[in-house]
Formats: C-alpha cells, structure tokens, sequence
C-alpha cells in the first residue's frame, strides 16, 4: 500500500517537470520551422532588396543640336565620314547649355562622362536612318552613364562607391531637381543579350538560350522519360537485366550534377566532335539528368492505374500494347506531366553542368538556333554574380528574380494540372 | 541541309508514307469484302510504314551528327602541309580554331599562314559535302524505308505484331539508356583518370597534402611541378559538409517532428510546401545569398567580436548549404516518422508516457535507421553540390579545420579546372576527372548504403 502511494507520490512530484519538458520540446519544433521558414524569407527579401533597382534604368534626357560643323559631319550618308565624325560634341553642347560655365576641356570631359558610352551611338543610328535631321534640334533620351546610375540609384547604400567626382555630382543633383535625369523601366533588361557594360546588359540571350536547352530537354526527356517509365512498369520481365535498370535509375538520380558535365565534356565534345557552348549539347546533358526524376514519377503514375482498367481492356480483346497505348498512358498522363514539369523546372535552375560543357562564354548575341554559342539564365546569373564591376550586383539579382518567376510559374502550373487532372480510384 | 530543316522533313516523309500506307491497306481490302479480311487495322500498317521510314533515317541522322565534327576535323587536319602538323592535341585545337575562324570570316585571311587559309577553304568544302551526303543519305533510307513497308502491306501480314514488337524494343531501349549513361559516366572519367595516373603517381594524388594543379607552360618555368594531393580538397569538402549537416540535420528532423506529431492539418498543410519551396531554389540562387550577403556579414560579424574570418569562409558557404539541404532532412525523416506503426505510439501513449517521451523513448530508437538512410542522402547531396562552393568557397586549398577560413572543394576544383580553353594532355586538366571519378565514387558508396538502409527498415514494418 505504502509502496504504491509513494510511487503516485513520485509520478505526481515529477509531472511538472515532464510537462517542463514537453512545451519544451515542442517549442525546439517550432524554433525549427522558424529557422526553416525564416532563411526562405530572408534569401527571398534579400534578393528582391538587392534586386528590385535592377529593373529600373536611369536616363538624361537632352534637346541636342545635330550641329554638322561640331560634328565634322556634311553628309550623315557617307559610312567615311560617318566613321571620323565626333558624335559626342553636340552631347557636350547640350549638356552645357545647363551648366554654361563649364567651359574648360577637362570640365567637358567631366561632362560626357554622365552620358553613357552608347550616347553617340544613339545620335550615330538616328542621323545614319534619317539624314535631314542635320543641323535640326532632337530630343534624346539617353542612357546615363553607370557613375551616374549609381549616385542616383544607391547614393545612400554603403554597399556603392560612388566614382562621380564632387563637380559631376553637384551637375547630377541640378540634373535631377530639373527633371534631366530621370528614372525609367529598364527595358534593356529585356530586349538585349549580355554586355560588358552594367547599363548595356540584357537578358534576352540567356532566356532564349534557356529556352533553345529546355526545348531540347523537353524533346528528349520526355517521351524517353514515359517509354522507360511503361516499359519497366508494363512489359519488363522480372529478371536481372529489370533490377540493373532499375538500381541504375535510382543511383543516376542521386549523382551530383557536376558529373553529367563531366560525361558531356568527355563523351559528346571529347569523342563527338560536337560543338562547345551550344543550346543541343546543353540540353542532351540536361535531358540525360532529368530522365530519371521523368522516369520515377510516370512510374508513380502509371502504378496509380487501378488493374481493372487493365483487365477490362484486356476481357474485350485488347492486345498488351492497346491496353497500354490506349488505356493505361492517357490515364496516367497527368501524374506523368507534372512529374516532367517538376523535372523541367529543375533542370532550368541546374548551372553546375552547363559551366563545364561552355555555356559560361562571354556571348552578346542571342542565339538563333541550337547551333548558336548560348548560355542560360541560371549561368548568366553566375556570370553577372562573379562580376566584379558593381553595377552587375542588381542585375543579377534581378535575373534572379526572372529566374524564380519561371521556375515559379512552372510548380505552379504543375500544381495547377495535378488538382484539375488528376483522378482518384 | 541543315539538321533543324532535315528532321521535319524526315517526319513530314514518315507522315506522307502513315498515309499511302494506309490508303494501301484500305484499297487492298475493299475487294476482299471490307477491312476485317486482313490482319491487322489498317492504321497499323499505316504504323509500321511510318516506323519503317523514320527510324532508320533517324537513327543515321543521329549517328552522322555524332561523328561528323570528329571525322571532318581529321580531314581537315591531314590536308595540312606535313610539316605544319600539330605535335600536341592542345597544338591541334589552336590550328582548328583558327581554321574554323577563318572559314567563319570571323579573322582576316590575310592575318594567317597560307596553309591556314587553304584548310579553311577544305573545311568549307567538306562540310558542305557532308552536309549534302548527310541530306541525301538520310532522305533516300526515309524513302526506302517507305518502299519497303509498301510492299509489305499484304493481307495475310500482321502488321500489329510488327508494330507492337519494334515499339517494345523501342521502350526497352528507352529504359536502357539509364543504363548507357552509367556506362557513360564510369568510362569518360575512368579513361581520362587513367591518364592522369600515367602523369602523377595514385599514392601522390590519395596521401599528398599539397594541392596546386598549375603545370607550367614552359618547361624552364619557376614552380612548374604541379601538385596533386587530394587530402586538403577532401577536408574542405567534409568541412563544408559538415557545417551543412549541423545545421539541417537539427532543423530539419525537430521540424519533421513537430509537422509529423503535433501540428494542425492546416498549419502542415501550409508549412510544408513552404519548405519545400526551399529545394526548388536554383542552387545558384542560394550561391549568390551566400558570396553576398552571408559571408560578408559573417566577416563583419567576427571581426566585430575580434576575430580574423576570410570574406571567403567555409562557415558561409556550409550555412547556405544547410539551408538547401533541410527540406531532403524534413521530407526524408517525415516519411519515416510515418512509417512507424500507430499501434506503437498508442501503447506507448496508454503507459502514461507525454508525446515527447513517446517520440523520444519509443518512434525516434524505430525510426533512427531510417533517418540515418536519410541523413546520408543528405550528405551525399552535400558532397556533390558546386555552385553554392563555387561561388562562395575559395579555390586556395588551405588544409585546415577552421571555419572561417576559406577552404576549397572537389567540386569547385573540376569546375575551375575545366571551365576555358583545356588541353587534354595536361595533367592539370586530366586531374579533374580524377576528382570526378573521386567524388562519383564517394556519392554513389554513400547512395547505396542509405537506399540499402532505407530500404530495409521500410520492409520490416510493411
């Protein structure tokens, strides 16, 4: 009796210290998820910070005099003359009407440098296209030089340097309270290919590039993906050929990436001969990574097909192949989209391979065909990252962000076709 | 032709040759008395056309496509002068590239030897010969295909059977490229770590504890013994490793718990995909948060608390990397949590036991082979991924257990050695597949063991 008593006694005296112990635990759980939840917000909050002016691009906006006499220019026809013609006189010009006093060859000097370097290119073009602009007044909407874009965009991020010197800074306040300078959606971002230069820099080249290698992955991975998936699910003999192929899937899919850019340097370039840099190799690499993600989940899929599909199909006549190709496949085909989907949308943000077979070239033009030397969205990222001129730190940021929206439109639309397609036995 | 314009047209030919056949097949049967006199539909002799007259072609295409670079680049260079034939395959490229060049009028002929410029204009003619062969070699099998599957088209063939048959092959072919591509990736870095082997002894590579791969371009120049000791990238890479570890296996496992025993449907039902958004993130993403903004502030941080940290810090790049891998952790463990019978956390429940004890005492003991099958996925993961390493590691191979000094890793040292010009023949390239075979070795070990782990312990409770 007393034996019993006491043990209550003890079981009671320790319970606070149990249920101590139980918040306790609970409250580890928590932390956790915070953690978890609190780097996914950070890493997103930290790139839209970095990035969001990535999207914005500053402009000088000018009355300029296409004056021939400054520009030792008669004849906007001649390519001779065209080609010795001082284009960035009458930027100079126009830009002294503002700042009469600057006067001396070194302030002029200062003066041209809040032009970017494309400035007389831009007045180049527009003479070149209509010759009787000649010795007539213009506006110009011209991109403003990198210095510029900096002391106006982040003058206040110590994370810049500002290289304007104090004289160009008090010409880029008074630009600003005039409404000169001014700050406009960065369509460059969208209609070019890479650039040196921060303020040329676009990311058509690496979308299309990304979309030439997507579509050779998806070309490939997909229809190889599902007749794996049928034949391992549907006609493979229980023997041990089957169990090599499998095991095999199943360890492909947990090699590093890097790898599969080994076996592309070595088999498709090395022994090949097929060319560095370009879309079709990029995407043969990609698709040979995806397959197995591709293959695991059709299989998923087509073992969800209930047998008396099957047996039904079978009972009327229908020979293996027709019960597959006409009953288990279509039945199975959402499951197998969003599986490639997901795949897809992996292999879009896979970069590791892609640097060893070439695709990190300095390329400018967008690339036309699967031929063409190309890079991809997630390489232009590390291409702009690894950049050591400061004003790249945006725009990679912002192909980041470009990067994300695809890569997030894509889950979403899996999700999407799963809850609209998919059907529960 | 080029290959873009020549594959529609070899599909347009199979679709033109689905339709005679079919046509065929139907004006075969109508004098028997309708299509149920022959064997087989007539859409499957329309089928085996199509199959007859693309696959073949298909498979030409693809294998001319393969070895036309290879074969015309020996073309060109055996139409060289004797004399002016390169010595060296890095030689060989240079030529190559200049040739090509010239042919592509991206440099100025008059800048180049003469037997550059004559083997620009032999690289032009053979690849427009090739090109033509190509085009007609792969339209006349497309058309011969068709031909013969016509013939074919006779009342008493089973077409379904053919078709049936070289559609299973196909498939099974499909399947067996996983295959081909192991195969692949065991001989492309067997092949070349051969090689390297033939240049640096294996004992220097596995028990060195140097790690420099410059080899000298001349031979009279300072420092030009490269050396290729593995152990410093080794402990870089456990190092890295290991911070990554530290920091998902906790987070991830404690939210695994808490998702699995006590939250609401809802909250799971939201958290989870949330977490799962984290191993969606391109790994270059997670690159670019830790070479800009962790480690910098991991910098600062120490230096404010008086310590000396590398704005390149092992610590940085294994947070970031933790954070990648607490989804596989959290899914991983999740599974295996689940998998533990009820019955047990009922009777363990029933003794008076709190949830935490009975999570602690009863399903962690049952569940930890499998969480540790998981852990070592992780691992695995951890080992093989690059850019993250890449980009916020360093490439100085510093042989040190301190975190916040900057160490380099056997990815970052394959993917800097091969990105740029390589010359096969230097060892300093070579090495890199020695890396690859390395670290192919290590990441497949630890696979078959967790999947062998995992495996098991999910049968004994099925």
């Amino acid at each position: 009796m007393t034996d019993q008593r006491s043990q209550a006694e003890i079981v009671r005296r320790s319970l606070k210290k149990r249920y101590r112990k139980e918040r306790r635990f609970r409250a580890y759980g928590i932390v956790a998820i915070f953690i978890a939840l609190a780097s996914l917000f950070i890493l997103f909050a930290d790139i839209i910070a970095k990035g969001h002016s990535g999207f914005i691009k500053t402009t000088i906006t000018l009355n300029v005099t296409l004056d021939s006499e400054q520009m030792y220019l008669d004849d906007p026809t001649d390519s001779d003359q065209v080609s010795m013609a001082d284009f960035n006189a009458p930027i100079i010009a126009a830009l002294q009407q503002h700042f009469p006093d600057a006067d001396s060859a070194g302030q002029k000097r200062e003066l041209n440098r809040l032009v970017g370097s494309y400035g007389s290119n831009d007045i180049k073009d527009r003479l070149s296209a209509n010759p009787e602009l000649l010795n007539t007044t213009e506006t110009f909407e011209f991109q403003a030089s990198d210095q510029v874009s900096v002391y106006v965009k982040h003058a206040d991020n110590p994370r810049y340097s500002v290289r304007l010197s104090e004289q160009q800074q008090a010409w880029v306040d008074e630009l600003v309270e005039k409404d000169v300078i001014g700050t406009g959606f960065n369509d460059i971002l969208f209609g070019r290919g890479d650039s040196r230069n921060p303020g040329n820099a676009g990311l058509l080249g690496a979308v299309v590039g990304s979309l030439l290698t997507m579509l050779v992955t998806l070309a490939l991975s997909f229809p190889m993906g599902i007749a794996a998936a049928v034949y391992l699910e549907e006609f493979a003999p229980q023997n041990k050929i089957t169990d090599f192929i499998e095991v095999n899937i199943n360890n492909l899919a947990a090699v590093p990436s890097i790898i599969f850019g080994l076996l592309g340097l070595a088999v498709f370039i090395g022994l090949f001969g097929m060319p560095r840099s370009v879309p079709l190799v990029g995407g043969i690499v990609l698709s040979l990574m995806t397959l197995p993600t591709i293959i695991i989940s059709s299989r998923a899929a087509i073992k969800s097909v209930p047998p008396s599909i099957r047996e039904a199909a079978e009972g009327v006549g229908a020979s293996k192949m027709q019960v597959v190709l006409h009953h288990v496949v279509p039945l199975a085909m959402p499951g197998m989209l969003t599986g490639s989907i997901i795949g897809m949308a992996q292999a879009l943000g896979e970069t590791a391979p892609l640097l060893l077979i070439g695709m990190v070239a300095f390329i400018v033009d967008v690339p036309g065909g699967f031929f063409d030397s190309a890079t991809v969205l997630p390489v232009q990222v590390y291409l702009w990252a690894s950049s050591s001129e400061q004003g790249f730190i945006e725009l990679a940021s912002a192909a980041i962000m470009v990067l994300l929206t695809f890569m997030i439109s894509m889950n979403a639309l899996a999700i999407w076709l799963r809850k609209r397609l998919e059907r529960r036995w | 032709m080029q290959t873009a314009n020549l594959l529609p047209l070899v599909l347009v030919l199979a679709v033109v040759a689905y339709g005679l056949a079919l046509m065929r097949s139907r004006a075969l049967a109508a004098p028997l008395g309708g299509i149920r006199n022959l064997k087989a539909l007539p859409g499957y002799y329309a089928a085996r056309a199509a199959l007859w007259s693309a696959v073949p072609a298909l498979i030409v295409l693809a294998a001319w496509m393969a070895f036309e670079g290879r074969v015309i680049q020996d073309i060109v260079i055996a139409s060289l002068p004797e004399n002016t034939w390169p010595e060296s395959t890095g030689q060989a490229s240079l030529i190559l590239s200049q040739i090509s060049n010239v042919a592509a009028g991206n440099l100025d002929p008059n800048f180049v030897p003469d037997h550059i410029r004559a083997a620009a204009g032999v690289l032009e003619t053979v690849r427009d010969q090739s090109g033509d062969f190509k085009t007609m070699l792969v339209l006349l099998i497309a058309v011969l295909g068709a031909a013969f599957a016509w013939t074919r088209v006779a009342p008493h063939i089973n077409a379904r059977e053919n078709v049936e048959n070289t559609l299973r092959r196909i498939f099974f072919i499909c399947a067996a490229v996983a295959v081909l591509t192991t195969v692949g990736i065991v001989f492309s870095v067997i092949f070349e770590t051969v090689r390297f082997f033939g240049k640096v002894p294996i004992s220097d590579f596995l028990f060195s504890t140097s790690w420099s791969p410059q080899t000298a371009i001349r031979a009279d120049q300072v420092g030009s013994e490269g050396a290729f000791g593995v152990i410093p990238l080794f402990i870089g890479t456990l190092l890295i490793s290991a911070i990554a570890l530290l920091v998902a296996v906790p987070t991830g496992l404690l939210s695994a718990i808490y998702l699995s025993e006590y939250a609401s449907r809802k909250t799971r039902a939201t958290v989870k995909p949330l977490m799962e958004m984290l191993a969606g993130v391109p790994t270059v993403v997670y690159g670019f948060f830790a070479a800009l903004t962790v480690a910098p502030f991991i910098r600062d941080l120490a230096e404010a608390i008086g310590l000396e940290a590398s704005s390149q810090s092992a610590l940085a790049a294994g947070l970031v990397m933790g954070i990648m891998i607490i989804p596989f952790v959290s899914s991983l463990s999740d599974d295996v949590i689940n998998a533990v019978p009820q019955t047990m956390r009922d009777g363990s429940l029933a003794l008076g036991a709190t949830q935490s004890e009975t999570m602690k005492k009863v399903i962690f003991p049952a569940a930890l082979p499998g969480i540790i099958g998981g852990i070592l996925l992780a691992a695995s993961r951890a080992i093989g991924e690059t850019m993250i390493v890449v980009m916020a590691a360093g490439l100085a191979a510093n042989l040190t257990a301190n975190p916040l000094e900057s160490v380099t890793t056997v990815t970052v040292q394959i993917a800097t050695l091969l990105v740029g010009d390589q010359e096969f023949d230097s060892a300093k390239t070579l090495s890199a597949f020695a890396l690859g075979m390395l670290l192919f070795i290590v990441t497949l070990l630890l696979n078959v063991v967790a999947l062998k782990i995992v495996r098991k312990y999910r049968e004994q409770y099925d």
